[in-house]
């Protein structure tokens, strides 16, 4: 009996879980990590889109009206860039729909390791604190913040910047990149070891493909991110002379390793994206992804190609004539694997029984938008033209394109997907279908005039431009007012759909929803799969 | 409220020069307002970047159109009300063979003219002149090895500018160069400084300055005047206050100013103070 007992209380107390902060803060349930992330995600965007704001409205019109000094912008646009790739981007897709639908989509019960999965999300607050501090102290001489664009090229952030704010950064980023790391290894075991019975890979979801690759890509490109940084901090505290011409070092050693990490950090940014769009543009259009394997090793093959082509970033270096060809035809052929992508999804709809609902509208903007990202990819590519348009906003525009537009229409097509799931509540189809419109306009309007701007000749990261720019610059800061409308519709429908409670059914897609977390009740319970999803 | 009225104005002015239309035709060696394309060419190396970008333009656009035409087909031909019934085809060889192929097909022909012209800007022709550009914080230091010629260049303020010179672009002392030679230019920064990046957009040349390296590039402008560009890599808090202009004058008139700059920088020669950098 005693023995019965203890059993049962045993059991009890591995199904209990605290509750209050001690809830989140102890935390190693995945689903409530994961949405501590998207909480995160949220907070971090919300500051980076002010910075963007404030850019935009020092850009409205030429000379200098919102910064006292150009420091200070130059602060803005490098904390704006950091803040939504690491704080954004990363934890809504990676940290937030990784954590929550991964282990639900492969049938597993959690991931592999929990309490690693909790130090994972609680560096990155303390990643984030130390960006903020470093806004405040001393970077440039006699201006606070770091100024040295988030590419943070040596000399510029070893002499260029004797004050203490970048190391604060330095720091910031190892420890963003550890969180990464650790959040990495245990989406990899998880996998790999945890998928429910009959889940092979060629079965599972193209979401957790994505994940996968993405996961991988971290994993092989941060440890030499840490390194160059790493170098970095030695160059400026302890006499080293890496990157220091003077001592003999070379600066551009810095740029060929910050874009060996930096350039997979893109594929990182967009991957999990493809494969949000993959099950929302499958679940809308009633039908199963057309090429299934095609799209999983196309991810597969823009993750291999991406490690391959870093030196795009660097063609006015002064780089020898072969090197330069050699990126020039390297990176193009990503282009293929990419197009492959595209077509697919197109091919998906094809045929289909489209349903125009919030997280679709995302979807099929997200890859007009992306491709439109992609061939000005295909423009700069070309050493030839891209010595034109190097460091000009045509290379603004078209990064934006693929990640503002790519990535974050991504996250929210993820979220207005996902969001039942998590919450149990169905959001107002008429906000998000005006949070998409507004977003939709308001981007455009923001980036598609910078592709004149940049052919035009105008350079990134100006606080004041020659008049001649006056006019795009003008309406591009009109595009960023529009898009702030748009966001702030999200929170309104966010707040909305909390208030008004309506319930959400276990599947609200009908049947072209065929993962398994629609199998589970919404939201899924604390624990799912006491008992492992068979897969035929 | 002279805020509102100078955005009314500006908007009011930006309207009128849409209409206008003639506004938006790309400047010579200097933006225009409206401006849509590439600066006007006046080089060998910009007339084949302004070829190649059309071509690509043509390529770009017509995928994104076909894109959109796709997307607009499949929202108009198979949504919920007109095809009540999806499908399940999941495969077909021959299409996914197709777009695997034809985009390979495309990037090659852009890969022919593409490298075509890489070669064209790497391959350095003899020179005729040879200026060094070395970056600052934040001015240019420009030399004439062989004439034993150095001046420092400096933006001008607003209160410097003369009528007609842009502002953020003019500067005190331009680099001049003759019509019609090639012009090699070495570029370096200053050995404890920072990276900048030389660039013209009307000759199509863009290079970074980099702390103890010597990169080279060339040009040959085709037309006399005056061609500028803007220092084009982070290099702290005033990177966008410190342009490049190259003026653009006969031969005749070149050597004539050549004679006149070796009196007028002489002073300044070899024992060039290093205390510029607080005239800014």
């Amino acid at each position: 009996m005693a023995h019965g007992m203890h059993h049962e209380h045993a059991a009890h107390e591995a199904h209990a879980h605290p509750t209050g902060w001690r809830r989140w803060v102890y935390s190693t349930n995945h689903k409530d990590i994961g949405t501590m992330y998207l909480v995160f995600a949220m907070v971090a965007g919300v500051i980076g889109a002010l910075m963007s704001i404030a850019i935009r409205m020092e850009l409205q019109l030429p000379g200098l009206q919102v910064f006292h000094d150009s420091h200070m912008f130059n602060v803005f646009t490098t904390a704006h860039g950091l803040i939504m790739i690491f704080f954004m981007v990363m934890p809504a897709l990676i940290g937030g729909f990784g954590n929550w639908m991964v282990p639900l989509m492969i049938g597993a019960p959690d991931m592999a390791f929990p309490r690693m999965n909790n130090i994972s999300f609680w560096l990155l607050p303390a990643s984030f604190a130390l960006l903020l501090i470093s806004l405040f102290v001393e970077g440039e001489p006699g201006g606070p913040g770091v100024g040295a664009g988030w590419t943070i090229y040596a000399p510029l952030s070893t002499s260029g910047h004797p004050g203490p704010a970048m190391d604060f950064l330095i720091l910031s980023l190892h420890i963003a990149g550890a969180s990464s790391i650790l959040g990495a290894i245990n989406f990899i075991t998880t996998i790999f070891n945890m998928r429910a019975p009959g889940m092979t890979l060629h079965k599972m979801p193209l979401f957790v493909w994505s994940q996968l690759v993405t996961v991988f890509l971290l994993l092989l490109s941060l440890p030499v991110l840490a390194g160059a940084i790493t170098m970095l901090l030695t160059d400026r505290n302890f006499g080293t002379t890496f990157f220091a011409a003077d001592g003999g070092g070379d600066p551009v050693l810095f740029q060929h390793l910050f874009w060996f990490f930096g350039h997979p950090e893109v594929y990182i940014l967009i991957l999990p994206g493809f494969g949000i769009i993959s099950q929302v543009v499958a679940t809308f259009s009633r039908k199963p992804v057309f090429g299934y394997l095609g799209m999983a090793y196309a991810m597969v093959a823009i993750g291999g190609i991406g490690f391959v082509v870093w030196a795009h970033h660097m063609y006015t270096v002064g780089m020898s004539t072969g090197a330069q060809a050699y990126f020039v035809a390297a990176t193009m052929v990503i282009a293929v694997p990419t197009g492959v992508k595209i077509f697919s999804w197109i091919a998906t709809m094809w045929g289909g029984s489209i349903e125009f609902r919030t997280p679709m509208l995302w979807a099929i903007g997200m890859i007009f938008l992306f491709t439109i990202g992609g061939v000005t990819g295909v423009v700069l590519a070309n050493a030839g033209v891209d010595r034109v348009l190097h460091e000009t906003y045509y290379v603004v525009a078209h990064f934006h394109y693929t990640m503002s537009l790519g990535a974050t229409f991504g996250i929210f097509a993820g979220w207005y997907y996902w969001f039942p799931k998590i919450t149990g509540y169905m959001w107002s189809e008429a906000l998000g279908k005006l949070h998409f419109w507004l977003t939709f306009i308001g981007v455009n309007i923001i980036f598609f005039p910078q592709h004149f701007l940049g052919l035009a000749g105008m350079p990134r990261r100006i606080a004041d431009y020659p008049e001649a720019f006056a006019g795009w610059n003008y309406v591009s800061s009109i595009g960023a007012y529009i898009s702030t409308l748009g966001l702030i519709v999200f929170f309104v429908g966010l707040v909305h759909a909390f208030l008004r409670k309506e319930k959400a059914a276990d599947n609200p897609w009908g049947v072209g929803a065929t993962t398994l977390e629609w199998t589970l009740s919404s939201p899924p319970p604390f624990h799912q799969y006491s008992v492992l999803p068979r897969i035929k | 409220m002279p805020v509102l009225f100078r955005h009314i104005a500006l908007a009011a002015a930006m309207i009128l020069g849409l209409a206008g239309g003639s506004e938006a035709l790309a400047g010579l060696g200097q933006p225009s307002p409206w401006q849509l394309g590439l600066q006007a060419s006046a080089s060998p190396v910009m007339d084949d970047v302004h070829w190649f970008h059309n071509f690509l333009l043509y390529i770009i656009a017509a995928i994104s159109a076909f894109v959109l035409i796709l997307l607009i087909i499949v929202m108009v031909r198979f949504n919920a009300r007109s095809n009540p019934t999806p499908s399940k085809t999941t495969h077909n060889t021959l299409l996914e063979v197709v777009w695997t192929v034809v985009p390979v097909l495309i990037l090659v022909a852009i890969a022919i003219p593409s490298f075509r012209l890489l070669f064209l800007q790497q391959h350095i022709p003899p020179a005729d002149l040879t200026v060094k550009a070395i970056g600052r914080q934040w001015y240019w230091t420009y030399e004439y090895p062989d004439s034993k010629v150095t001046f420092d260049s400096y933006m001008l303020r607003d209160s410097e500018l003369k009528p007609g010179q842009p502002r953020l672009l003019a500067v005190d002392n331009d680099l001049v160069v003759p019509v019609n030679k090639v012009v090699r230019v070495l570029v370096t920064a200053d050995p404890t400084g920072v990276i900048h990046a030389f660039a013209v957009p009307s000759f199509g040349i863009k290079i970074d300055a980099i702390p103890g390296r010597l990169n080279e590039t060339w040009f040959k402008a085709t037309r006399e005047g005056i061609y500028y560009g803007q220092c084009s890599e982070l290099c702290g808090k005033d990177h966008a206050f410190m342009p490049i202009a190259v003026r653009v004058v006969s031969e005749q008139a070149f050597n004539a100013w050549l004679e006149e700059a070796k009196k007028k920088f002489a002073a300044e020669d070899g024992a060039r103070p290093n205390t510029l950098a607080a005239v800014r």
